[in-house]
């Protein structure tokens, strides 16, 4: 019962937070309410005894992907009237997108055909005991074990993609080199000196002693020009 | 009073009292921990510290908490006022609801949950939420250029962190934290992975925004960062957070590294020494290298602190991690037998 209600409130939260995203007219409550929708999925993942997805969901969208979408919005000067003043125009282009991903959707739900022992698995995903930390990692890394490292691999070319696109080498940038600062001699010495000894003594030069010190003229404070003491 | 704490009634009220039996000490030792940080820095500088409120000025976190509260609390007129008021309760809430699977004891943990270092590092990476949401509700270019700052900041030295983390996985084989104390009965985890302990702790500093990591807040060239407009209660939510969370990573580098409630040699005058003090005794060595650090050490640059995250120690902990799993594959020392 407990279970019911929860599962409830959250599913209930998730949706009214996804429609919030798309209504709300500030981005950057979008973003933050992105980000409630995403822990409310990660909720649901909890209810469903997948904790380590759960977990993963907050982890990588949450604390990663949400962060920096929230730090890129924040920076943006976006004009939002601008934005509004649009919607009328590309409105029927969004419609007809949407209609044809919704057909999308159908056929593709008409067409599902599942596996021969889909339904033995479903009543059973994973075998007693086992925690599903394990189960997932049992089948990633030994059925699907090409298909993650090619994910991996995709992600890993959009990487590097990204940093060529943003990289430039402008020829009169200054750049640090550490590691030549670190090991360089001879602008800077390090000498050892001999505790308490003067300076005479370790050779440093200073101003001769004996020469008599030029005393600073006392500067004369008479009443005549009109200074109130 | 067995069958009613087996209702729902009863194991809610029995949660709500665990929960206060840690939350009420944790506070306390936040509040001990200002006064404690004081002290060592003044011990530190050669100056006495705090010492009038109290003997030894002990009554002074105390005395700072009532003028807290009496202040008035300013809300900018051109600050987006819901999200102001949250930032700190989300500051403060998260670095609570950390505290929740900590295990202090064998078995004494609120909820000891299979994936427990998860649940840490998801709580831990949401700190940067509360910073940000301040910076950018305060409406003033000082708070957004440090809530900017400790968002990438935060972010950065999370990778490494979690490298750190799965390492340590790697010898233990669980996500259990109870499992990982255990996992160091014979020897802590600091003995053969002592450079991660190293990357564990600075990656920790630049976590929660310490010295030499502490250009969110950089008094001097950002008045004081992320909460410049905050003021009473407000303000006093931050920093029980930033102090709450000193002493989670704290007790995090415990599990991870020193061994939890252990005692660092199992025979007789440390064992009389009950493990849960143990805890709180490693904890309190943690929190003075914090303070020590930050007595020590200059602040860092910020293209400093960005090459030493992302060109120092994610190379190094890659490179540990690997070679961890090699010596672990090779000597067959991979937990679970695989």
């Amino acid at each position: 019962m407990i279970a019911a209600i929860a599962f409830y409130l959250f599913a209930a939260i998730l949706i009214a937070s996804a429609v919030m995203v798309v209504t709300s007219r500030n981005p950057v409550h979008s973003v933050l309410f992105l980000i409630l929708a995403f822990f409310n999925a990660a909720a649901l993942f909890l209810i469903a005894g997948a904790e380590f997805l759960a977990m993963i969901l907050v982890i990588v969208y949450v604390g990663a992907v949400a962060v920096l979408f929230l730090f890129v919005v924040m920076m943006l000067d976006v004009d939002f009237s601008a934005i509004r003043e649009g919607f009328q125009r590309y409105a029927p282009i969004g419609g007809v997108i949407g209609l044809v991903l919704f057909a999308e959707l159908i056929f593709v739900f008409g067409s599902w055909s599942f596996a021969d022992n889909a339904a033995v698995l479903r009543l059973n995903p994973m075998e007693p005991g086992v925690e599903n930390t394990r189960a997932i990692g049992r089948i990633l890394y030994t059925d699907y074990v090409w298909l993650f490292q090619l994910s991996g691999l995709i992600l890993l070319v959009a990487m590097i993609g990204a940093i060529v696109l943003t990289l430039r080498n402008k020829p009169q940038a200054k750049r640090q080199d550490i590691g030549k600062q670190v090991s360089r001699m001879g602008s800077v010495n390090l000498r050892q000196v001999r505790s308490g000894a003067g300076l005479a003594e370790l050779g440093i030069e200073r101003p001769p002693v004996d020469a008599p010190a030029e005393k600073p003229k006392p500067i004369a404070h008479d009443h005549a020009h009109g200074g109130h003491h | 009073m067995d069958a009613f704490l087996a209702t729902p009634l009863g194991v809610l009220a029995l949660t709500v009292a665990q929960a206060m039996a840690l939350l009420v000490p944790l506070l306390i030792g936040v509040a001990y921990l200002t006064w404690a940080e004081r002290k060592v820095l003044a011990a530190m500088q050669m100056r006495k510290g705090p010492n009038i409120v109290g003997p030894f000025g002990m009554l002074q976190p105390f005395a700072d908490a009532l003028k807290m509260l009496m202040k008035e609390t300013i809300i900018p007129s051109g600050a987006a006022r819901t999200l102001f008021i949250m930032a700190p309760m989300i500051t403060f809430m998260l670095a609570m609801l950390a505290w929740a699977v900590i295990p202090v004891n064998e078995g004494w943990a609120i909820a000891d949950i299979n994936v427990g270092i998860l649940y840490l590092f998801a709580i831990s990476s949401l700190g940067v939420y509360g910073v940000i949401i301040a910076g950018w509700a305060s409406n003033s270019k000082y708070a957004f250029l440090g809530a900017l700052r400790s968002a990438a900041q935060m972010v950065s030295y999370e990778v490494s962190m979690g490298f750190v983390i799965v390492t340590v996985l790697l010898c233990v084989g669980s996500l259990n934290l109870s499992d990982i104390v255990r996992a160091q009965e014979g020897m802590w985890f600091i003995i053969p992975l002592f450079p991660m302990f190293i990357i564990m702790f600075i990656s920790a500093l630049a976590e929660t925004n310490r010295a030499p990591f502490d250009l969110p807040e950089g008094e001097s060239e950002l008045v004081a960062g992320f909460f410049v407009e905050y003021s009473s209660m407000s303000f006093a939510l931050f920093f029980l957070g930033e102090y709450a969370n000193m002493i989670l990573m704290s007790a995090l580098i415990t599990i991870l590294f020193l061994g939890g409630w252990y005692a660092p040699f199992d025979i007789a005058p440390f064992t009389w020494v009950p493990g849960p003090l143990w805890f709180i005794f490693k904890i309190c060595f943690c929190l003075f290298v914090f303070v020590w650090v930050r007595a020590t050490f200059p602040r860092y640059r910020y293209d400093q602190l960005m090459r030493l995250g992302w060109k120092v120690f994610l190379p190094l902990s890659l490179l540990w991690l690997v070679l961890t799993a090699f010596v672990l594959k090779i000597f067959g020392w991979l937990p679970g037998g695989v």
